[in-house]
């Protein structure tokens, strides 16, 4: 047997984006004879990355912070260096020239503005150190900007959304993944009709929710503007939400307003209430957060989860009255569905492993588990415990030197499997999101490891389940049909809405006291 | 001022600036040289720290001035300070490659009748082994002595009698010819050829002399790299003093250090060492033979031609290798992410008649890392070889960082 | 009418700044999109990169 190999090689001030590297070393990976592989710019922390992959050669080691270093580590020589010729290729081909025009690509803001001048919209996605000056570039040339980017200073954030107010422009973000502009989809965004509701949401997944909800009704979107997830916090007091809100109002598209977001601090709440009356549109405010009461208020309707803030729109638009049930699958076939979800269970199973790609969704996933089970542990919470586990994967610490979880499932496969060997899972939950931005296949990157979790238990005796739901539409450039078939195929049971899905799991976990309850309209 | 405006002026100096060729005279009578003195290219050089290419051709001129006998007694001379050296760039002249000017050199001379300014240049000797490459013989100082003796007086007769030649005019015309101004000079050359020619033949009753100066300029392509070196330095003096101004008003190399001067920072230079440049060799050199970057003929990218017009004179990339169309586009655009604006005269006829990318911005250097590309020729190190290539050089980064930090604490 | 409000009659043309996915997204929805081929502004340096945003607020009138 040929001994290990290590090869390197640095291209010296060769800038790519994250997600481009990131994607990169995952091609290499799956390259035949290679045992780990990594592309990364030579920064102080991402070398330690190469270390402690034992990938940090010398010529690494040497390479600067401008410098992008491709490292493989392989069974051979020959396919290190096989490895590194097609990351030399896949890097080339991605050429600086503009389609059509054969202008090379401009590498400042200014420049892109010269090139394109009646540009009316940056989308930024640079690492939070940068993004902030970036932005302040972006609105001084008389853009609106979508901040994707996080990591940046709040007094920053409060500074560009008062200069975005005083020129009158959109600044989305930061933090904003989401956002669906006169119909097209920006970020990670579905494809959903045009219609008349104008939303204006502090969260990027739940944004992806609602829309798909909207549209699997028939109804379409106006404006979906994020506002970023600090925006209705007291220091930046609904800034962006307001003039968001303003911009509605005076849209004849926009026959409904809806806002979605955490509970906002109080005086901000009032601030948006205000604004919302005002508007003398029909509105729905869907707060995510413990003890929301759900209500009407005038002609503001208070929902506590996404697809109550779907279904409120809808029975508004329609003249119906709104009454919102937990499943919308008859109660027959719901109690057979846990039956079988159930078979097999032991006596010790019998909590719930929440894998989520999606943040708002996994939020979401604790504010509906906890009155129906009791205390959750989650990432999102630090220092929280409980019996049953609800891991946001999109959050910092699962997101070093890897693609988010929307991209790349890599991390979570491995807690799926991982979760499959605990004797205490009774279910396992998952949201499969579609749309553009997201991965080809999401249904497919995890089928797999669930119909392997489900047989690995099988084979130790025990039972276990697998709930998800899938955010996404027809019209997405996956196969929504063929996405939920795929997850049935390996075993999982498909809801049509995250809030259904946890509840769902809720019952596999707890059995008949909590589907009683859920039936008889509590919680 | 506000930076925005300050900038505006500059490069509204930069573009409207007209220089006209008006004369060929002396260096001492035209520049006011009244001392023993040899002027260089670049930023000011302590003689100790010149290369030897450059001490080769500074010798080779105190010899054909006459103030020593040999190179081992002009050097003494030098060392001792009894001739002085200094940069041409302060006495408004430019000269390309080592740049050598002395007082008895016959230089032409160009007015920006725009501002009032004057600037000079020495007459290009031709092409191989010359001065301004280094060489240093006998042939040399030869040819140095026809040119004031003959050239010279001829020339400025000829250029008195025309009134003055329209160089801007001249330079927008022959970029529409494939010319950049810089490394292809022979469109200008021939246009500036037929101006003359009629003034020529009417100046004198020498036909002999007359006949050896239409040769000299006949013969040589590169005969108008003088003339837009110092349709340049007429261009950018007018600029220097632009209080807030953060554009470049002068890019110079001495063969050690590459010098840069910025519009809103007075007379300071710059520096930092030259780079090597790249390109293509003639047969039997090697980069292993060439002489760091050094001449004042960066002055031709600082108004937007030469590497910054390289879309107009494709033939040029092929010096930095392999490449065609789309790399000399790619260079053009490249130089315009570091520049303000599009020049209003100077067009690219291949680029839908855009303007030349002008009026480089030091912030925009130090912020995209993109420095400016010089089209270039490549001299050898060894004293006497003359030329050996062509090619491509950057300015430095550290002499842009070095200037905004400057602009910064102003 | 504010520029927000003319948003919403215009077509959108996107300026992209950092992950390239996103322009390759967009272009294939047929809206006009540049990507940016960015990096970190003086190299990443920090004290070069303040200086240079000290100098663009210069010219700025934000408040």
């Amino acid at each position: 047997m040929s001994p290990e190999a290590i090869r390197s090689v640095v291209k010296p001030s060769a800038y790519q984006d994250s997600v481009t590297l990131l994607l990169l070393a995952r091609q290499l990976r799956s390259g035949s004879g290679v045992l780990e592989a990594a592309a990364l710019m030579a920064t102080p922390s991402n070398k330690d990355l190469f270390e402690q992959s034992g990938l940090l050669t010398a010529e690494a080691a040497n390479a600067g912070p401008n410098d992008l270093v491709v490292a493989v580590r392989a069974e051979s020589a020959a396919a290190a260096e096989a490895a590194l010729d097609r990351a030399a290729r896949l890097l080339g081909g991605k050429s600086r020239r503009l389609e059509g025009s054969g202008r090379i690509a401009p590498r400042t803001l200014e420049s892109a503005k010269r090139l394109l001048p009646d540009a009316n919209l940056a989308l930024i996605s640079v690492p939070g150190a940068f993004a902030a000056q970036e932005a302040k570039k972006a609105l001084r040339l008389g853009l609106h900007v979508m901040l994707f980017s996080d990591n940046v200073r709040l007094e920053d954030e409060v500074a560009l959304k008062r200069l975005a107010v005083k020129r009158g422009l959109l600044m989305m973000g930061p933090d904003c993944g989401t956002a669906i502009l006169n119909g097209v989809p920006l970020g990670f965004a579905n494809a959903v009709p045009r219609g008349r509701i104008g939303l204006v949401s502090a969260s990027g997944t739940g944004l992806q929710q609602v829309t798909t909800l909207l549209a699997a009704q028939g109804q379409g979107i106006s404006q979906a503007i994020g506002v970023g997830g600090r925006d209705l916090s007291e220091v930046v007091g609904g800034l962006m939400a307001l003039q968001a809100l303003d911009a509605l109002a005076a849209d004849p598209a926009s026959g409904l307003v809806m806002v979605i977001g955490k509970p906002p601090a109080p005086a901000v709440r009032e601030r948006i209430e205000l604004r919302l009356r005002a508007i003398g549109k029909p509105c729905v405010l869907a707060l995510l957060g413990q003890g929301v009461r759900e209500g009407r208020d005038g002609a503001i309707h208070v929902v506590a989860t996404l697809e109550d803030a779907a279904l409120a729109a809808l029975a508004l638009l329609e003249g119906q009255p709104f009454a919102p049930q937990p499943f919308s699958i008859p109660p027959i076939d719901l109690r057979q569905c846990v039956e079988d979800a159930r078979r097999g269970l032991q006596s010790g199973q019998g909590s719930v492993r929440a894998l989520y790609a999606g943040g708002t969704l996994a939020h979401e996933a604790v504010l509906i588990l906890e009155p129906l089970l009791g205390s959750v542990a989650t990432n999102l919470a630090p220092g929280s415990v409980g019996r049953h586990l609800v891991i946001d994967l999109g959050a910092d610490e699962y997101t070093v030197g890897r693609a988010h979880p929307m991209l790349d499932a890599t991390v979570r496969v491995e807690a799926i499997r991982k979760a499959a060997q605990d004797p205490e899972v009774a279910v396992l939950l998952l949201d499969v999101v579609l749309g553009h931005g997201a991965a080809p296949d999401p249904a497919g990157d995890v089928a797999p490891a669930i119909a392997a979790a489900l047989a690995a238990a099988r084979a130790e005796g025990r039972g276990l389940a697998a709930v998800a739901s899938v955010i996404g539409t027809a019209s997405d450039p996956q196969d929504l049909a063929a996405q939920c078939a795929r997850l049935e195929a390996a075993g999982a049971w498909v809801l049509p809405s995250n809030a259904q899905a946890v509840r769902a799991a809720a019952c596999i976990a707890g059995g008949e006291p909590v589907l009683a309850r859920l039936l008889a309209g509590e919680s | 001022m506000s930076i925005k405006t300050a900038n505006q002026t500059t490069l509204q100096r930069l573009t409207e600036a007209q220089p006209f060729l008006v004369d060929c005279v002396p260096a001492a009578q035209a520049m006011g040289l009244t001392e023993r003195i040899v002027l260089h290219a670049g930023p000011p050089l302590p003689w100790e720290r010149a290369c030897a290419t450059v001490q080769a051709a500074i010798c080779c001129a105190v010899r054909y001035e006459g103030w020593a006998p040999d190179d081992a007694a002009a050097a003494d001379l030098l060392r001792r300070g009894e001739v002085r050296i200094g940069p041409c760039h302060h006495q408004a002249a430019v000269g390309p490659m080592t740049g050598i000017i002395t007082p008895s050199m016959p230089v032409f001379v160009v007015e920006n009748r725009a501002h009032g300014n004057r600037a000079c240049v020495t007459i290009n000797e031709g092409l191989g082994k010359v001065l301004r490459f280094g060489a240093n013989d006998a042939s040399v100082v030869e040819r140095l002595t026809w040119l004031a003796r003959e050239a010279g007086p001829v020339l400025g007769a000829a250029l008195r009698a025309t009134g003055g030649i329209d160089l801007r005019a001249l330079m927008a015309q022959a970029l529409r010819m494939g010319d950049e101004m810089h490394q292809r000079n022979v469109a200008a050359s021939s246009l500036l050829a037929r101006r003359l020619m009629g003034a020529l033949a009417r100046v004198g009753s020498d036909a002999q002399a007359i006949a050896r100066v239409a040769d000299f300029l006949g013969a040589n392509d590169q005969f108008f790299l003088n003339l837009a070196m110092v349709a340049g330095k007429a261009t950018t003096d007018p600029c220097r003093g632009i209080p807030d101004s953060t554009l470049v008003v002068a890019m110079a190399r001495n063969g050690t250090e590459f010098g840069l001067r910025v519009a809103g920072l007075g007379d300071r230079w710059f520096t930092a060492p030259v780079e090597m440049p790249k390109g293509l060799y003639f047969p039997g050199y090697g980069p292993e033979d060439a002489n760091p970057d050094m001449g004042d003929s960066a002055i031709v990218e600082t108004i937007g031609l030469g590497a910054f017009a390289m879309a107009a004179s494709p033939s040029v990339i092929r010096f930095v290798g392999a490449g065609g169309f789309q790399e000399a586009v790619a260079a053009t655009e490249e130089m315009a992410e570091i520049s303000l604006g599009e020049h209003p005269h100077f067009k690219i006829p291949t680029l839908d008649e855009r303007g030349t990318p002008v009026g480089i911005d030091i912030r925009k250097v130090v912020e995209t890392g993109i420095t400016p590309m010089i089209n270039t020729g490549i001299a050898g190190k060894v004293p006497g070889t003359g030329q050996i290539g062509a090619g491509i050089a950057r300015a430095p980064l550290a002499c842009f960082e070095k200037a905004l930090e400057a602009f910064g604490r102003r | 009418m504010s520029p927000l409000g003319e948003l919403f009659h215009q077509e959108l043309r996107v300026i992209n700044l950092g992950l390239e996915y996103f322009a390759e997204e967009i272009e294939r929805l047929g809206v006009p999109v540049i990507h940016v081929a960015w990096s970190p502004p003086a190299g990443g340096d920090p004290k070069k990169a303040a200086l240079l945003a000290a100098l663009a607020d210069e010219d700025e009138d934000d408040a």
